[in-house]
Order: structure tokens, then C-alpha cells, then sequence
């Protein structure tokens, strides 16, 4: 499980702070969605979870433990995380390239063990990549690409998974491909954190979405809760109305074109 | 891509230790490889005794440990750096040592041993400098490892520029000295200088070897290292720290070898290796059997005239370059 609490981040430099008080909690079994216009704070998020960043004031916790007081190995053993962009500097195979997800248990010199190479292949059939597993990182699609980072994090079998728009470039069946996974991931127990602006999807697959502005929580709850039409109009400044997704009934959105000026 | 085998590292060994036979045998007073190796234990005649041991052997082994140190440096470099065009002379180490020879050369400094000091501490300082201009050049007091790079390039121009003020005024004798220095050569090897590189190669070379896993993950961003539990900001400034220091003392003992450390990881790479243990022992090899026949051809091809060891390493680097890109693609 992971907790934020009124946690505050600010870039060295800049007038306002980018993260503003936020709070909320990411639990096990669950899909949780931040969501929020450009620039509302949600890869801060991201960073500082990471510990790339530091932290102001307020608290991030790891199943109730200050992710600060983690060593770096221990926390990558406990969460893992797709970033935004990721490219490998040179292409490598795809199972290599997942295998990496060993190193927080590995090190330095340890050699990949069984249980080791059982979490790689397990991590290629979550994913549904294992057909690529000897192709090269550069001859990937898009939507295979996004699917064998995500491979290479659940390689590191952590209960917590924190993925940074995942579907970016992607068409609407790779989009819906990648949500079902993480859907299903979230039942089968890890606690998934994900950072999206497909609103429409993730109303249909979060179970709790935090709805970020300006660094702070515009809304929080349900989906039904937290899609509303006013509110979203008024944080994203475009007018939108809010629908029923016919499949499954969850609330869906739609940005309205401005009436043209005659 | 192609799959790396085992064999290959039969091969590579195979192919420095014919090169290298061959480098101790051929000169101005040609001898067999049996008289070479007769001259290695000690028998037959004392001139060629002499000619192997004293000269040419040193030579040699200088030539693979410059090879060998460069290669290495350069596989860490654009593996942490993210950047196939990284080298380590990019990092201002180059312009650095060479601000610390020309120094010594023309305050009339002429042993040996003061001109590679003084090169190493100037090709150390150039790192300690470029550090100091990324962390005050990035936005946060972190040393970004885009902004190393181009503090790094930054430095090596300051330092080129700073040798050119220098030679201006200088004897002819110290702009020869100088300029040859800057142009690479193994001509000087002596089994101390032998020693010395053999020692912090072994030393340097050998810690980027225990932290190349963290290589291995830096390679993916910074991000991703950082989820993977790799302090990315603390290995990132050590594999640069690291790898700076070997190509320092490469520089320190023979002079500006180039191209070797951008060429060489790339050729390394093309048997199909990717983890950077074994990219740098085998970019340590390719390395070194490069730098061993470029020397070779430097003091034969237009004997007695030597060539530019650092002109040959790129004329042999290029060709050999193209092959393996074509073989890539």
C-alpha cells in the first residue's frame, strides 16, 4: 500500500509548489488513477515516490513505512515503476532487457538463480510478450515496447506497481490491451498506482481515481464520484458533458467543440 | 543482432596475442617469431635479447594498456551516458592532460615521469572542473549527466584553446615536444611506465568492472534507475569519475590516442554483447590489439619515419567501424 500525505513538492526555483498538499492512498488489490490537465502535478508524483526529487513537507508511505527511510534496493523490492519515456541506450534483446528487473535482487554479482529466471518468464506472460522475448528492443512497436517495460517491472515481483502514462502513442486497442492488464494485475492482488490522462478509460478501469489541479486534489473517489461535469469543465477550462459508457455504465466524457462564431 | 558466443572470447584473446607476437618481431631489425620467443626466455643473441626486451616488448605492452584502458573507458562512458558518441577525450580529460604536458614542456620540465604527472593532473583537474561547471550550469545542485557531457566538451575547448596561447610564444623545441605529445605515441615506453599503467588500469578498470551492473541499469535512464534501486545521480558521477581517470592515465603514459574509446565499444557491441562486464573486458581486448597493430604500423609503414600513433588508431578505427556497422544493419 502506498500513502500519500499532505505531501509538498516544490522545483528549486519556482514561485509555486508542484505538488500542494496532496494526499491519498493506493491500496492492494486496487487500481488507483491520478489524473489531472498538464502540469497538475502528477509526474512530480511520480518523481518523488522515486526519490528524485525532494519533498517539502508531508509523508509518502510504503505499507506504513516512510519510503525515505527504504534503501534504494529495498524500496525498487518493494515498488516498481514504469517511467514517462524510457529507451535503452543501445537495443537488446527483450528477455534481457526484462531480466534487468532482476537487479534489486541481484546486485552487483550475484548470477541469476531458478527463481530469477522464473520471475522473467512469469513477467513475459503477464505481459503477454513472451513471442517476443528474443526479438531486439529496437525492432518494437509501440504498444510492444510499452508492454515489455511493463514486463521488465513486474520482473521485480514488488506488491506495488507505479506506471507513468503507459498508453501515451498507443492506439485504442493497445490503450485498452495495456488497461485490461493492469485491471487484472490490481485483482490478482499488487497495489497498481497509475498516472494517465485517459479519462475515459480510466473511469471504466480505476477503482479509485485522485483528480490533480494545480498540485492539488481537485476530487477524489469513485469514478462516478469524482466525473462530473462542472468540475471537470472548470479544471480542465473546455467545455465538456459526461455520458455513460454503454458497456458498462461507467461515466465517460466528452470535450464539446466550441459552437463556431457566425 | 547477433548472439554472443563463448568461443568469441578464445578469439579475441587469440587475436591480441598474434598481433602483439607479431608487433615484438617486425621493426627496423626484423626477427622470427622463434628468435622472439628464444629473446622472451633469455637465449640466443644478446643484441635481439635487448631489441625485445628492452625496446620493443615495453612498447608493446604499453600500446595494449592504452588500447585496453580506452576501449573500457569508452563502453562505460556511453553506457552510462546513454550516448554512443561519447568518449572518453569528450569529457575535456583529453584537453585537460594536454593543458598539463605543454605546461611542463614549456616551463622546461623534460623527465618523463613529471611530464605524466603533470599531464595526469591536468587531465584529472579537467574532470573536477567539468563536474564543478555541470552542477553550476543544471537547475538543481545535482550534476545532470547531459550537462557533464557538455561541460566536459566545454572544458576540452577551454583547454585546446589555452595550449594554442601557450605554444605561441614557445622554443621550436618545446612546440615539437608538444605536438607530438598531442598526436599519441608509444615510442617512449619504459617498464616503469609499463608499471605505472599497468597498475591503475588494473586498479581503475577493475572498479568499473565491480559496479558495471550498475552500468548495465543506468543504460536505461535515470528513472528507470532509480526504480531499479541504482542511486542513479551517485553511479552515474562515478562511472564518469571512474572512466575519466583511466583515460587520464592512458593519456599520461602515451600521449592523445583517438578514437579508440569511441570506436571500440561500438566494434565490441557488434559480437553482440550488452551487459557492460563483459563489454568492457572484450572493448579492453578490441582495444588493445588496435592500439598494438596501429603502433605496429606506425613505425613501419613509412620507416624510419614514425606516424602519429593517434592518426593510425583512426585510420585502422574507421574502416573497421564501417565493416561492423554493415554487419549490424
Amino acid at each position: 500500500m502506498i500513502a500519500l500525505n499532505d505531501l509538498v513538492v516544490r522545483y528549486p526555483g519556482s514561485p509555486t509548489n508542484a505538488v500542494d498538499g496532496v494526499s491519498f492512498v493506493g491500496a492492494r488489490g486496487k487500481l488507483t488513477a491520478l489524473a489531472g490537465p498538464n502540469g497538475s502535478g502528477k509526474s512530480s508524483i511520480v518523481r518523488a515516490l522515486l526519490r528524485r526529487i525532494d519533498t517539502v513537507s508531508g509523508t509518502m508511505t510504503l505499507d506504513d513505512r516512510d519510503v525515505r527511510a527504504f534503501s534504494y534496493s529495498e524500496l525498487a523490492k518493494n515498488m516498481a515503476v514504469v517511467p514517462q519515456r524510457e529507451e535503452t541506450a543501445f537495443p537488446m534483446k527483450v528477455r534481457e532487457y526484462v531480466a534487468l528487473g532482476r537487479y534489486p535482487h541481484l546486485g552487483l554479482w550475484s548470477a541469476p538463480g531458478k527463481s530469477d529466471q522464473l520471475a522473467v518468464d512469469d513477467a513475459l506472460a503477464q505481459a503477454g510478450v513472451e513471442d517476443l522475448a528474443n526479438r531486439d528492443s529496437d525492432a518494437l512497436s509501440g504498444g510492444e515496447w510499452q508492454r515489455v517495460r511493463i514486463a521488465r517491472a513486474l520482473a521485480q515481483k514488488t506488491p506495488a506497481l507505479l506506471l507513468d502514462e503507459p498508453t501515451t502513442f498507443l492506439d485504442v486497442a493497445h490503450e485498452m490491451a495495456i488497461f485490461e492488464l493492469l485491471a487484472s494485475l490490481a485483482r490478482a492482488g499488487l497495489a497498481v498506482i497509475l498516472v494517465s490522462h485517459q479519462l475515459n478509460l480510466v473511469a471504466r478501469f480505476a477503482d479509485t481515481i485522485v483528480l490533480l489541479s494545480h498540485g492539488k486534489v481537485a476530487a477524489h473517489g469513485s469514478p462516478s464520484e469524482v466525473m462530473q461535469a462542472d468540475r471537470l469543465e472548470s479544471i480542465y477550462g473546455w467545455p465538456v458533458v459526461v455520458t455513460r459508457d454503454p458497456a458498462v455504465g461507467a461515466p465517460a466524457l466528452v470535450p464539446l467543440r466550441r459552437p463556431l462564431q457566425l | 543482432m547477433k548472439q554472443f558466443r563463448t568461443a568469441y572470447w578464445g578469439l579475441l584473446v587469440a587475436a591480441l596475442v598474434l598481433v602483439a607476437m607479431i608487433a615484438v618481431a617486425r621493426g627496423a631489425v626484423p626477427l622470427s617469431i622463434a628468435a622472439v620467443l628464444d629473446a622472451l626466455r633469455g637465449r640466443g643473441d644478446a643484441t635481439a635479447i635487448a631489441i625485445v626486451r628492452d625496446l620493443r616488448l615495453p612498447r608493446v605492452l604499453l600500446g595494449a594498456l592504452v588500447g585496453a584502458g580506452l576501449g573500457a573507458s569508452g563502453a562505460a562512458l556511453q553506457g552510462a551516458l546513454r550516448n554512443a558518441l561519447a568518449e572518453p577525450y569528450l569529457l575535456g580529460v583529453s584537453g585537460g592532460a594536454a593543458v598539463g604536458a605543454v605546461i611542463a614542456f614549456s616551463i622546461g620540465v623534460s623527465t618523463d615521469a613529471a611530464i605524466t604527472l603533470a599531464s595526469f593532473a591536468g587531465g584529472v583537474g579537467a574532470v573536477f572542473v567539468a563536474l564543478a561547471v555541470s552542477r553550476a550550469g543544471g537547475r538543481t545542485s545535482r550534476a545532470d549527466l547531459r550537462t557533464l557531457l557538455i561541460a566536459g566538451v566545454i572544458v576540452g575547448a577551454f583547454a585546446n584553446a589555452a595550449i594554442m596561447v601557450a605554444l605561441a610564444g614557445a622554443q621550436p623545441n618545446t612546440v615539437r615536444g608538444a605536438l607530438w605529445w598531442m598526436m599519441g605515441s608509444a615510442a617512449d615506453a619504459t617498464w616503469r611506465s609499463v608499471f605505472w599503467l599497468f597498475l591503475s588500469t588494473l586498479l581503475v578498470g577493475g572498479a568499473l568492472v565491480y559496479w558495471a551492473r550498475e552500468i548495465d541499469v543506468l543504460a536505461l535512464g535515470e528513472d528507470t534507475a532509480a526504480s531499479l534501486g541504482v542511486d542513479a545521480e551517485r553511479a552515474g558521477k562515478r562511472a564518469f569519475i571512474l572512466a575519466a581517470l583511466l583515460a587520464a592515465a592512458t593519456v599520461s603514459a602515451a600521449g592523445l590516442v583517438g578514437f579508440v574509446g569511441l570506436v571500440v565499444p561500438h566494434i565490441a557491441r557488434g559480437f553482440g554483447i550488452r551487459a557492460h562486464r563483459p563489454l568492457m573486458l572484450a572493448a579492453g581486448l578490441i582495444g588493445a590489439t588496435l592500439v598494438v597493430a596501429a603502433d605496429l604500423a606506425a613505425r613501419t609503414v613509412a620507416a624510419p619515419t614514425e606516424l602519429p600513433l593517434g592518426a593510425i588508431t583512426a585510420l585502422l578505427g574507421v574502416p573497421f567501424f564501417l565493416v561492423q556497422l554493415r554487419r549490424l544493419s
